[in-house]
């Protein structure tokens, strides 16, 4: 649901991080809160545990730049991971304009992908979505770790929809902005459709 | 998209506008701001220059969802009232019509009792800004010409320009 100002010219869009516990999607916010020039970012807000796992939301607010004298807003949050936060994680939801599944390329992690991936597309039934209608992008993150699934074998798993799919190595960076960019671009050209 | 996106014109915004100011005002309030239950800043009027809003908005829609859930829990539809007390600044915080959060931040200048008498006009007038908005979107949208839409002429390269 994005939020159209036509008196201050503002477009405001909600993009959400979801995936497994510990996948990487907290990182995948920090590096693009480190990355970004300070005129064009907020503060990264954490609500996390002692433990830095995320207990409710990360919040990042990017204002990227102009469209036609529009600004243009995104709001990156990510959900927390862990299974048991399944009630917070559907409130994260509302509202969303795109979403950016990522997975953890870990052999041992795919069962716990899987699961996510069926929990996004339940919480985002109860909101009333269809992820198959959502601005969508996957990111296959961990790529540079040793135990890992070759990509074939995780696109063939999760990405029935064949979407956009990225290889992400969040703690350097690699494939984040991209995968950023892929679904922000969907969110832009969805609101072309509708407006 | 599923559901409606937020529209939000000149006119309707200098009302809104006007709304908070007023409540800023007669509530006797430090800062007065609305905010999208999906944490999207709409309006705000008073001493903004040292909040940093965007996180406001943000933290307080997550606000509203969590007490909304322990609501459904609990078997209530919604609480529709929130209020934080700090030891100098305390924050009031309302639901209007389900979708619009106001926020009043005051001090010891002003008392609990007043601000929500205040809340309550303002979030009456509010509603029915906000009910107008709706129907003037539905009407423009049925007849296909919301403003100078410049979603029309989006190109890849105007989405690649953002991310150099």
């Amino acid at each position: 649901m994005s939020f159209i100002n036509y008196s201050s010219r503002e477009i405001n869009c909600k993009i959400v991080y979801y995936g497994p516990g510990l996948c990487g999607k907290t990182t995948n916010l920090q590096h693009v809160y480190k990355r970004t020039n300070p005129g064009q970012k907020g503060k990264l807000i954490s609500l996390a545990t002692e433990t830095e796992r995320t207990l409710f939301f990360d919040f990042l607010p990017l204002a990227l730049g102009d469209i036609r004298g529009f600004k243009i807003r995104f709001h990156l949050y990510t959900v927390p991971g862990q299974v048991f936060y399944a009630a917070s994680r559907k409130l994260i939801l509302k509202g969303v304009d795109g979403v950016v599944f990522v997975a953890d390329s870990q052999i041992e992690r795919m069962e716990s992908n899987m699961e996510s991936l069926d929990d996004l597309k339940i919480n985002l039934a109860e909101q009333g979505y269809e992820l198959e209608k959502l601005p969508y992008t996957i990111q296959y993150n961990k790529r540079d770790l040793p135990n890992i699934v070759p990509i074939e074998d995780m696109d063939k798993l999760l990405n029935n929809q064949k979407v956009p799919w990225f290889e992400g190595v969040a703690v350097t960076g690699k494939g984040v902005f991209e995968t950023l960019k892929a679904v922000a671009k969907q969110v832009l050209f969805e609101l072309k459709k509708h407006y | 998209m599923t559901g409606s996106d937020l529209v939000m014109y000149e006119e309707e915004f200098r009302k809104i506008d006007a709304e908070l100011q007023k409540l800023h005002q007669q509530s006797n309030a430090k800062v007065v701001f609305l905010v999208d239950k999906n944490g999207q800043l709409i309006a705000s009027a008073g001493e903004t220059h040292d909040i940093d809003t965007t996180s406001l908005a943000s933290l307080t829609a997550g606000n509203i969802a969590a007490t909304g859930g322990i609501a459904r829990l609990l078997g209530e539809k919604e609480f529709t009232i929130l209020f934080h007390e700090g030891e100098k600044d305390n924050i009031h915080i309302s639901l209007i019509g389900q979708r619009i959060i106001l926020v009043v931040i005051f001090d010891s200048r002003t008392s609990l009792g007043l601000v929500r008498l205040r809340v309550k006009k303002a979030s009456e007038a509010l509603g029915r800004i906000f009910d107008d908005i709706t129907l003037k979107v539905e009407k423009e949208k049925g007849e296909g010409k919301l403003e100078e839409s410049i979603f029309a002429e989006i190109s890849d390269e105007d989405i690649d320009n953002l991310f150099r």
